[in-house]
């Protein structure tokens, strides 16, 4: 073998430093690699495909639903409409809003209607829920429907023309984060309550039951309107 | 042919034990000088093969390319002009080119 003669010190100096810039190249690289940018990216291009992927399945779906126009759909289509309309019972994650007349005794000459509830409170309560996402109340066990009455009932409270006296519990299903919080809004609805005493507690649930509708539907004077359409 | 070896081992250690690592904006720099590193590494062994090697000449090649190259590559980029791929392809030629002239002459010793 033959061997280079000249230069081998000079070499091996500057193989030294060839050495040291290539360990630093290979961790900087390492670390670009291991960096948040480049995993982003890599995330990001992952979740796309994922996400593409299910929106075609969601295609397929539609189209074999499509397809088949058939009995499953219709029966979806029930499904929901049950559901809207308050014909059956439902559960999920919601809000129980425990509402009282207020213990505190009334000042002389002051009207002591301030300090109970009225039909108008609860209402701006449901109103308030309904605009937070609520799917479904029931206010002591009367599921509201599009037809649910909310009135002052001389002491009593009548729902579903079902008469109750204080407490009342209303219980909604929807985003229960959002619905305490549309509730306990600074100059919302539980703090003009408190503010005359009146109890009133709001507590968050994994799972709430709401029950179905109990009554029938009448229609002695609303007829379908053939040329209204869907 | 030891002594470069051994001289690569030991940089290598060195920069194990050092855990030095430049912002990764300036990896495009350290690879272009790495190349020219490479470049000058090859060049001095082939001078050394044909025994026209000078010390001097060597070691300030292998700084001042090292640190052109990488400056250039700044300057294209500041510039717009991508120097980068032009010093990857100047260095990655020449490193052949001095392999291959390596391989001729150890081939033809033997012979």
């Amino acid at each position: 073998m033959h061997r280079i003669k000249q230069g081998q010190a000079a070499i091996a100096l500057v193989c030294a430093v060839l050495g040291f810039m290539l360990v630093i190249q290979f961790r900087t690289t390492q670390s670009i690699r291991a960096s948040i940018p480049y995993q982003r990216l890599e995330d990001l291009s992952q979740r796309l495909l994922q996400t593409e992927k299910e929106r075609d399945d969601l295609l397929n779906e539609v189209h074999t639903l499509r397809q088949a126009s058939g009995v499953e759909a219709v029966s979806q289509e029930n499904e929901k409409i049950k559901m809207g309309a308050g014909v059956i019972a439902l559960g999920g994650p919601g809000v129980v809003v425990t509402i009282d007349d207020s213990k505190r005794a009334t000042k002389p000459g002051e009207n002591p209607n301030l300090y109970l509830i009225h039909d108008d409170d609860i209402l701006k309560v449901i109103n308030e829920l309904w605009a937070a996402g609520a799917e479904a109340i029931s206010i002591n066990d009367q599921r509201l429907v599009a037809s649910s009455e909310i009135r002052c009932a001389g002491p009593t409270l009548s729902v579903n023309n079902t008469r109750y006296s204080p407490p009342y519990d209303i219980k909604a299903i929807g985003d229960a984060a959002t619905m305490e919080n549309a509730l306990k809004m600074r100059g919302g609805i539980v703090e003009t309550l408190q503010f005359w005493g009146i109890q009133i507690s709001i507590k968050t649930s994994e799972y709430v039951k709401i029950p179905a509708y109990k009554g029938a539907f009448h229609f002695d004077h609303a007829k379908v309107d053939k040329e209204g359409g869907k | 042919m030891t002594l470069p070896i051994v001289g690569l081992i030991f940089g290598i250690v060195i920069g194990l034990l050092f855990p030095v690592s430049i912002p990764m904006e300036y990896a495009k720099f350290m690879s272009v000088a790495l190349l020219a590193s490479l470049d000058s590494v090859f060049g001095g062994l082939r001078a050394g093969a044909e025994e026209t090697f000078d010390n001097t000449v060597f070691i300030t090649g292998f700084f001042t390319n090292a640190l052109m190259a990488a400056v250039l590559v700044y300057v294209g980029e500041r510039l717009g002009i991508d120097l980068y791929y032009v010093a990857l392809l100047a260095f990655g030629l020449r490193i052949f080119q001095n392999l291959a002239i390596i391989r001729r002459y150890f081939l033809r010793k033997k012979s």
